[in-house]
């Protein structure tokens, strides 16, 4: 049986799920195997960013998360890579145990925790497993020709996915640190010095991360992003999808694609509204939302502001997941 | 020490600090940008940066144009400055942490009720001063009303608010040469100076205050005591002139231009946008200094390491390239969002939405009471190094009918 089945997540909010065929299961590195998941008619998947994961049901016992690192170029497939992880509580074990090419999985549509901001220059960080959803961002930063810089580390080689290819491919850009030979990545020594125009997108093992938030404390607000890997299990994330934009006061509807903010949307429309920094970061673009849920992205709202989710940042902030329409009192 | 021009580098005679040139800043400002993005000024022995573009660029990137160097003309780090460096004349990492403190204190969550407090002196002052019919913008509004709401927001005790004026005025001429006008900024400095560090200290703050938040970031273990009275400090120098500057030169924009006060007074919601074409018309703050840390190219032309370049935020605001062959009017049809009055980048102001506020507010309490306003008489522009504004701004009002 095929099409889209429906349950409600913990905001109410409704991923949709499909079935897909693993087409492959290739072996990648130790302990660490790849799926390339196609749809059963050969249909294309739908559009999705650099970060973004998708939820596998395993076996109607387990969800897990699984960050995309195939191309986002391709949408023929998908490709997630899975580390056996000894004493998990069994989704990668599973995984690892029963996935066999050809077999059906039920999936998620992409989702994305993880999205990357246009910058003119990009420190990619990556502990272990962490590497998967770097890999399409390094692509898109590669392809628009910007300044980047990957320090992947790992206990050794031979258990660091794709640490070959990606050598191959980018060559000096590309810093592999594996414990066996070089000892730990120095991150205190790549993090010394806070760049001008440089984002930090890291991902990998908690301990990795919280060297990084610390090391990152002395660098301008908005530099870092992380993903925590055990910790994409939980939360909705916002969507790299597009939504739409109601505004109430003028009575028009935009919608607002990947790749344009709220506030370009708005004032293609040539509806006003006050900026300054256009980065999330001075507090000028401030809207009040009437309903609908934002996705903030700003560094100027309190914790609790951004909770209640009363006001946002149009700048930078858009819907969240499954939120597709937000009432804007504009 | 005298540092010689880069080869090529247009060489222009002008100096900016000249009465004449502060007096009227904008034909000097149009000679500058069209002399090319960057050029030589040998009185000052900096690099002008004129052009929007590469004005933006200097003020983002941190790392090329560091501030800790001053923002004055000379090298603080190598001749020490006339007070501990700011927040303003740091970089990151110190200036993150110093910055993260301060936008905990000040954020739209704590800016909020500042609307609700601020609007009764403003309709106070207004009703006043529409009840005189003339009146000077300056002496009797943008002098007063700055200094009405905004020490109490700081928490600051009533005895010595008389010094933040001529502090403020310090503070700003600093960071231009040492010239007549730096002399007579400085003639009671130390006075001046000893009485806002006075009401920095913790114990002279009420518990009501953006001071007292600032403070709590001590117990909080994010910075130290001595960058607490430091940050207490920068919001008492940074916070008054500026608006001061922005009241004044806003009401002589709408002054002069009889269309927009009309629009204004019929859509009063036009305000926030009103202010924010004025700061880019008339920018309050239009001068300062970088200095580079390492040779690069800007705007086509090489600067080598550990130069001077002066930041000209009135010319980028004014840049045609940027706001088309009508940049030098004032008009309130225009998306003026993105200048750089309030700086950009890591030491973009962080009071910004207080100023914006405390000037929206102003000008809503007068549209709501005002017909008309015309010039009463010719303006006076102040002396001042760096800030760009009026000693006197006479104006006449007629009321509502
Ligand atoms: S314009 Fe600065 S936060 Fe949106």
């Amino acid at each position: 049986m095929g099409g889209l089945s429906a349950r409600a997540d913990r905001r109410g909010v409704v991923p949709r799920t499909r079935e897909v065929i693993a087409e492959r299961v290739d072996r990648v590195a130790d302990g660490v195997v790849s799926l390339v998941l196609v749809t059963p008619d050969g249909s294309p998947f739908q559009p999705w960013e650099p970060g973004a994961h998708i939820d596998v049901h395993l076996g109607g016992q387990y969800v897990r998360q699984y960050s995309l690192c195939s191309s986002p170029k391709d949408l023929s497939h998908l490709r997630v890579a899975v580390l056996d992880v000894p004493g998990s509580r069994g989704g990668s074990r599973w995984i690892h145990r029963n996935v066999r090419p050809g077999d059906t999985l039920e999936i998620s549509e992409p989702r994305n925790n993880f999205p990357v901001r246009d910058s003119r220059k990009y420190l990619f960080l990556a502990g272990g497993i962490g590497i998967t959803p770097i890999i399409p961002m390094i692509e898109r930063a590669a392809e628009a020709g910007r300044d980047w810089r990957l320090v992947y580390g790992g206990r050794s080689r031979a258990g660091m996915a794709f640490a070959e290819r990606l050598v191959d491919e980018y060559g000096d850009r590309v810093d592999i640190v594996a414990e066996d030979e070089r000892g730990r990545m120095d991150l205190a020594g790549v993090l010394a010095m806070p760049r001008a125009h440089m984002l930090v997108y890291a991902c990998g093992p908690g301990g990795m991360l919280s060297a990084v938030e610390e090391l990152c404390m002395g660098w301008p607000p908005g530099s870092l992003h992380t993903e925590r890997f055990a910790a994409t299990a939980l939360g909705p994330g916002s969507v790299a999808e597009p939504f739409e934009v109601e505004l109430a006061r003028s009575g028009k509807t935009v919608s607002v694609p990947t790749d344009r903010t709220i506030l370009e949307a708005v004032e293609d429309v040539g509806v006003r509204v006050l900026s300054s920094c256009r980065q999330g970061l001075c507090g000028t673009c401030e809207t009040p939302v009437v309903s609908g849920e934002p996705e903030h992205r700003d560094a100027v709202l309190t914790q609790d502001d951004q909770d209640t989710g009363a006001t946002m940042m149009i700048c930078v902030s858009r819907a969240a997941a499954g939120c597709g329409r937000l009432v804007l009192d504009l | 020490m005298t540092i010689a021009p880069a080869e090529g580098v247009v060489t222009l005679p002008d100096d900016p600090f000249s009465p004449a040139n502060i007096a009227e800043p904008y034909p000097m400002l149009t000679r500058l940008r069209e002399a090319g993005p960057v050029t030589w000024l040998e009185k000052c022995g900096a690099y002008a940066v004129a052009g929007f573009e590469e004005v933006y660029e200097v003020l983002t990137d941190f790392e090329t144009y560091c501030s800790s160097g001053g923002l004055g003309p000379r090298d603080i780090r190598q001749d020490a400055g006339w007070r501990p460096p700011s927040i303003l004349e740091s970089d990151p990492p110190i200036h993150t942490v110093m910055r993260r403190a301060l936008t905990g204190v000040i954020n739209p969550a704590t800016v909020r009720p500042l609307r609700e407090r601020f609007t009764g002196p403003a309709e106070e002052i207004a009703d006043e001063l529409v009840a005189r019919r003339e009146f000077d913008v300056v002496k009797d509004l943008a002098e007063k009303y700055p200094l009405r709401v905004f020490p109490d927001a700081v928490g600051i005790p009533q005895e010595g608010r008389e010094n933040l004026l001529p502090y403020g005025n310090m503070v700003f001429n600093a960071f231009g040469p040492q010239n007549e006008i730096f002399d007579l900024a400085f003639a009671h400095a130390d006075e001046h100076s000893a009485a806002i560090l006075r009401n920095c200290a913790r114990e002279n703050l009420d518990d009501t205050g953006f001071g007292a938040r600032v403070w709590d970031r001590v117990r909080d273990g994010l910075i130290t005591a001595e960058q607490a009275a430091l940050l207490v400090r920068a919001l008492l120098s940074a916070g008054v002139d500026t608006t001061v500057f922005g009241i004044g030169n806003t009401l002589a924009c709408l002054a002069r231009t009889p269309r927009a006060w009309a629009a204004l007074r019929e859509d009063p919601s036009l305000a926030k946008f009103a202010v924010d074409e004025a700061l880019r018309l008339e920018s309050p703050f239009q001068k300062f200094h970088r200095t580079t840390t390492a040779p690069g190219v800007l705007g086509g032309v090489r600067i080598p390491a550990g130069a001077k370049v002066l930041l000209f935020i009135g010319a980028a605001n004014r840049d045609p390239r940027k706001w088309g062959a009508n940049a030098d009017t004032y008009d309130l049809d225009r998306q003026a969002s993105g200048h750089v009055a309030f700086g950009m980048g890591l030491h973009q102001c962080v009071g910004q939405p207080i100023a914006r506020l405390e000037i929206e507010l102003v000008l809503k309490a007068l549209a709501a009471r005002v017909d008309t306003i015309e010039l009463a008489g010719e303006p006076v522009p102040l002396t001042h190094n760096v800030l760009r504004g009026f000693a006197s701004l006479p104006v006449r009002v007629t009321p509502r009918s």
